[in-house]
């Protein structure tokens, strides 16, 4: 007799239909993906990033693509907390989908303000927590990659947070399982690896830069290895703890080779601005796989991975030149 | 809002672009002036990102029904290449319509139409239904060279009067459409401005109207990213209704026709070192707090 086959994954108390989600900043408002896709066939959407007030946002141009991937700022451009939770929260949650709100800040007392506010909205079932911005309080450029700053922050809301909270990495940084360790003694139930590294754009022709504000974040296919890397790593670490695989993520496959090296669950974003519906075919991807490897649950991948051949074993038919 | 796999019905050679003509009645259906289409780039290639163009035709009625076109310009990039090489036959991964389109005038009746190069697209698109509307139309079609006006012969047939403009003087006369604007408005004796161009010459083009105080409608050709709303790239600073504000509001979904005299120039394309003047005073909009 065989278990039942599905998809939902456990997250350390959220479970999610499908291991796939929307990245944070690609799922739009509630509006823009009605007709599009169908929500309730999404793990999850991770609101844009909410900040305590409003955000106009970073001057243009915003977006410049790069090979396999694109170049973007968008400065945060958001609502601000209160009309976030009185409109878009509501209007996505109403598509089908689970919500995982994004929150950023410059100040430990916007983070704990945020959690507080979302904490007990029945809409919200997790908390991810964006720590790519800058440091207001302290002067810094990154707020995340700095420990004692990540363990602050994370630390505070994890302890008043009802629900779920994993801790978006930064992108760029030299000791990732070294911050995500951090982020899990803080409390964090999860961490998704990685957010967008720094990233210029320029345009040789006009000698000019591509993105308004001089710099922004990369995204898109180019970022995969570099997930798959922060992953593998932090989930050889830390195998008890919920890794979010997130950068580089289109197809089902690039899904697969995720929860290989050891997520439990992974987002797309870029890949949702081309296609709308990624996060529902890359989930089919990995029910082929599953198919095909007789596996009943997503988990069933993790752990999979061998150990590199020994040099001289028979199974290298690519001959070196 | 529909996304379709549409085949290619035809490609042609327009000058220095290609028309492409799809079939995708459930798109064309619903297509207005000025709204536009995402089309998806190959799998396996460098460039990811959809490809925006406006709306050229979009066919409800007789023997073409059921099918939409649009211009593709070769020369902008390795995608519009690409796109420019596909045949009939080929499908194409299609998102649309987009945006929002042109409105049209109730009690107004002159109309007067500008476009810089590919832009005259959704123009034709525009003055069909303004002509349907009994408005009259008059036009300006400019571009660098005759190749790049887009469509001059068939202007005549939709308007009264068809102004060509080059910047080499290779067809009509020398230099841009703003130099003719003057002209055409005093001429056509124009009530309503409609136009689509770079920035910087919707800039000028604002200028003028609200000099003029002519209402207009523009529509922006900004690079966007998904062009439905989700990224967050395209934004375009407007103020407020009441002018006490502005937002980034995005070129896909709130626009890309706007209200010139709404959208904040200075703050979107950098100050001008010589500011037009203006009929009324510009009200003092506070800069938001962006991004640190």
């Amino acid at each position: 007799m065989t278990a039942a086959r599905s998809l939902a994954v456990d997250l350390g108390g959220i479970v999610l239909p499908t291991p796939v989600m929307i990245a944070a900043g690609c799922g739009g408002t509630g509006r823009e993906l009605v007709g599009l896709v169908d929500l309730r066939r999404v793990g999850a959407i991770v609101s844009r990033t909410i900040t305590v007030t409003e955000r106009v946002g970073a001057d243009m141009p915003r977006i410049a693509e790069s090979p396999a991937g694109i170049v973007w700022e968008t400065g945060l451009q958001n609502p601000g907390l209160d009309p976030f939770v009185s409109g878009e929260l509501l209007r996505l949650a109403r598509g089908g989908a689970r919500i995982v709100v994004s929150i950023g800040g410059g100040s430990l007392e916007e983070y704990v303000h945020m959690t507080s506010v979302l904490q007990g909205r029945p809409e919200v079932a997790a908390i991810e927590i964006h720590l790519s911005g800058r440091d207001d309080e302290l002067d810094r450029d990154v707020l995340g990659a700095h420990p004692d700053r990540l363990n602050e922050i994370v630390g505070a809301v994890a302890r008043m947070s009802l629900v779920p909270v994993f801790a978006k990495l930064p992108g760029g940084c030299d000791d990732v399982v070294g911050l995500a360790r951090t982020a899990v003694r803080a409390g964090a139930t999860g961490v998704t690896l990685l957010a967008s590294p720094p990233a210029l754009g320029l345009d040789a022709t006009r000698e000019r830069l591509r993105i308004g504000t001089v710099s922004g974040w990369l995204s898109g296919p180019a970022l995969k290895p570099i997930t798959l890397r922060a992953v593998f790593d932090v989930a050889q670490a830390l195998p008890d703890v919920p890794v979010i695989a997130s950068g580089g993520v289109r197809t089902g496959e690039d899904a697969v080779e995720c929860l290989l090296a050891g997520a439990w669950a992974v987002q797309v974003g870029t890949a949702t601005l081309t296609d709308p519906a990624a996060a529902v075919t890359v989930a089919q991807g990995i029910v082929r796989r599953l198919n095909a490897a007789g596996l009943t649950s997503p988990a069933g991948l993790r752990g999979r991975l061998r150990p590199p051949e020994p040099a001289g074993a028979e199974s290298h038919p690519v001959s070196t030149p | 809002m529909k996304r379709a796999r549409a085949e290619i019905l035809s490609t042609r050679r327009v000058g220095a672009y290609r028309s492409i003509t799809l079939v995708a009645p459930e798109i064309a259906e619903r297509s207005r002036p000025g709204q536009f289409l995402a089309i998806a780039m190959p799998e396996g290639r460098a460039f990811i990102l959809r490809r925006h163009f406006s709306i050229h035709q979009a066919s409800r009625h007789g023997g073409w029904a059921g099918t939409l076109e649009f211009v593709v310009d070769p020369s902008v990039g390795a995608g519009t290449g690409w796109l420019a090489g596909a045949g009939a036959h080929e499908f194409l991964d299609v998102i649309g319509p987009l945006g929002k389109a042109f409105s049209y005038p109730k009690r107004l009746t002159n109309c007067l139409l500008l476009a810089e190069g590919r832009g005259a697209a959704s123009l034709f698109f525009l003055a069909q239904e303004l002509v349907a509307r009994h408005k009259r139309v008059d036009m300006i079609l400019g571009g660098r060279t005759l190749e790049s006006v887009f469509k001059p012969v068939d202007a005549k047939r939709l308007s009264q009067t068809v102004v060509v403009m080059t910047a080499d003087g290779s067809l009509g006369e020398r230099g841009g459409i703003l130099d003719a604007l003057p002209d055409a408005v005093a001429r056509a004796d124009a009530e309503v401005v409609y136009a689509v161009a770079p920035a910087p010459t919707l800039r000028s083009i604002a200028a003028f109207c609200r000099e003029h105080r002519l209402p207009a409608q523009v529509a922006i050709e900004e690079r966007m990213g998904c062009g439905f709303g989700l990224c967050n790239t395209c934004v375009v600073p407007v103020a407020t209704k009441d002018r006490s504000a502005y937002e980034n509001l995005r070129a896909c979904v709130d626009g890309p026709v706007f209200d010139p005299s709404r959208i904040l120039w200075d703050r979107w394309l950098g100050e001008l070192p010589i500011v037009p003047p203006t009929a009324e005073p510009v009200p003092a909009i506070p800069h938001g707090g962006g991004e640190p």
